[in-house]
């Protein structure tokens, strides 16, 4: 009885001291959004940079309403920018997905000579890194006449040979006789592809879907060598020209960036299950 | 026979089909810029090029250039250091930080979605938030935060504003954006490690610590090695935390390889050049990419 009381006891002052650390590192992920939050909401602009020298930069203080919210949506077309985010990554995620999974699918499922070449070929340019290519790429597209459209933010990006290796290593690990099975009722390689495949191959899609939009909604380099007004610009890049022009508005800058990450922080809050499950699966293999 | 010929040709045709979108991109938008990064690091091409000039043929030019030049070897060794620290601290702390949710005690769901979060945070908003942290002067977070702590021993830093802290000051935010997700990764590992092999251990009379080190480190290794080569990478692609901040300076202390191939070829417009830099960046990479898969391969045989 009485070691069990010890135990117990034991048990306990672990699980404080579990408690304690996980509770130091809440605070230091947690400070700098609860920062960027609450300043943003914070309607003297030189409150918030009087509060940063205590505690009161992660505390309501002073005058609190929505004026920063009014100034970024009088003062520049924050909604523009959005849409143009919001544009940008979705049409990439849509036609990416159908691109690199039905590569990957002739890839790990159909037989034809050329397989041989193609698969090496796509596995090496995963090592190519998109930085060394950006600048040859900007006289490219430039010949094209891409210059400040959306169609050079979006097409580039529509393959991407390391999704291509995710959809493969995951369409590969499929059982062959789902397919011959398919083949006898008549079915074509491409109703396999959309009927047979697709259904089963969720987890491999939102993993893509997760990568890409953390990729693209965050992206700076190739926005700043490709646009030059504000017609087709991201948030990334107007967020960094807001940056540079009123380096002391820490009011505006901070409602402006709330803006820019609170529909994706909730998504990934809705999703959360999916969106760490679907992370963690692409780590575990190999 | 004639069924089964037709069936292959079926097969083949739709498999083109199928590819031929994901390939006229990648040839066209990978491989035909891999091409002419290659040419253009041999000429003097320039992004727009003068009336007067045309592009010529300068053989090594460009490479002899960037070897006598400093830049490229600061950026390099600059870049060298920042993945030197980043790499190991941050899958340090990943680990650890995958132990302590790697539990069933309450609200755990909780700290996990916390310690993520800022993953999903765009790097340009991270780095602002923490250039306002970071400020000079005892008015600063950091610094005031630092010299509480201490009780007025820490002199405040100027951080970024300062070349012998600068790119320590991004590393820092760096890992604090990045680790979660490598952090998630090890919890993958963790879980996938067989609940027998504790068991096991505990009855042999292993201590948590020993366990740790002879039953979870080596059952982590392959997990280990995605997370440092994938980190590895990100290191070296380091770019938007000095654009929106530093733009490398000060005096040159925070100027990385990427960063220097985008001021040489687009605020400068030196292609040629800047495709010089790409060339050797890819050669890098590509290095420490078989470098790294054959000390895991040497490892798995051991």
């Amino acid at each position: 009885m009485k070691r069990i009381g010890r135990l117990k006891v034991k048990k306990i002052r672990q699980n404080v001291y579990h408690y304690v650390l996980l509770i130091f590192f809440f605070l230091i992920f947690i400070s700098p959004i609860v920062l960027m939050i609450l300043s943003s909401f914070k309607e003297d602009e030189i409150q918030i940079i009087k509060d940063m020298s205590s505690i009161q930069a992660f505390l309501p203080n002073g005058p609190m309403g929505f004026e920063n919210y009014v100034n970024v949506f009088q003062r520049m077309n924050f909604f523009k920018f959005f849409t143009n985010s919001v544009i940008i990554t979705v049409s990439t995620i849509v036609v990416g997905i159908c691109f690199n999974s039905m590569f990957a699918y002739a890839l790990a499922k159909l037989e034809f000579k050329a397989k041989h070449i193609l698969l090496p070929a796509m596995i090496a340019l995963i090592i190519v890194p998109g930085e060394t290519l950006s600048i040859p790429l900007l006289l490219l597209v430039n010949k094209m006449g891409l210059i400040d459209t959306y169609a050079v933010q979006i097409i580039p990006f529509v393959a991407e040979p390391f999704f291509i290796f995710l959809f493969y290593q995951f369409f590969k690990e499929l059982p062959k006789e789902i397919m011959e099975a398919a083949i006898i009722d008549g079915s074509s390689y491409f109703g396999i592809y959309r009927r047979i495949i697709l259904p089963l191959s969720k987890p491999v899609f939102a993993s893509v879907i997760i990568f890409n939009a953390l990729g693209r909604w965050g992206d700076i380099m190739w926005p700043v060598l490709v646009t030059r007004g504000e017609d087709v610009r991201p948030l990334p890049l107007a967020m960094q020209a807001l940056f540079t022009i009123n380096r002391n508005n820490w009011g505006d800058i901070f409602a402006f960036a709330t803006m820019a990450t609170l529909p994706i922080l909730l998504l990934f809050l809705l999703f959360q299950k999916q969106f760490i499950r679907s992370i963690a699966s692409t780590g575990v293999k190999g | 026979m004639r069924t089964k010929t037709n069936k292959y040709l079926r097969q083949e045709m739709t498999a083109w089909f199928m590819s031929a979108p994901a390939l006229i991109i990648l040839l066209l938008f990978m491989i035909v810029p891999l091409l002419m990064s290659v040419y253009f690091s041999f000429t003097n091409r320039m992004l727009i090029m003068p009336p007067h000039l045309s592009t010529k043929f300068l053989g090594l030019e460009n490479y002899r250039r960037i070897l006598e030049q400093n830049d490229f070897f600061i950026a390099l060794m600059n870049t060298l250091k920042f993945a030197l620290v980043v790499v190991p601290v941050q899958t340090t702390l990943a680990l650890l930080l995958a132990l302590l949710i790697n539990s069933k005690l309450r609200f755990i769901y909780f700290f996990r979605t916390v310690f993520f979060s800022p993953v999903v945070i765009t790097m340009v908003v991270v780095s602002i938030i923490w250039s306002l942290l970071l400020a000079p002067g005892p008015e600063g977070f950091i610094n005031s935060f630092l010299s509480h702590i201490t009780f007025g021993a820490f002199e405040p830093k100027a951080w970024l504003f300062d070349k012998h802290s600068s790119l320590y000051a991004i590393m820092m935010f760096s890992i604090w954006q990045g680790v979660g997700f490598q952090m998630i990764i090890f919890l993958a590992g963790l879980q996938y490690i067989s609940k027998d092999l504790y068991e096991a251990s505990g009855l042999d009379g292993a201590s948590k610590i020993q366990q740790f080190f002879y039953v979870t480190l080596p059952q982590l290794r392959n997990t280990s090695v995605f997370i440092m080569i994938t980190t590895t990478i990100f290191a070296f692609k380091l770019f938007t935390q000095v654009l929106v901040l530093t733009n490398g300076g000060p005096q040159d202390s925070t100027l990385t390889l990427v960063y220097l191939l985008y001021s040489e070829g687009f605020t400068k417009m030196k292609i040629g050049y800047s495709s010089a830099i790409g060339v050797l960046f890819f050669l890098i990479v590509l290095l420490i990419s078989i470098v790294q898969m054959k000390l895991t391969k040497v490892n798995r045989e051991g």
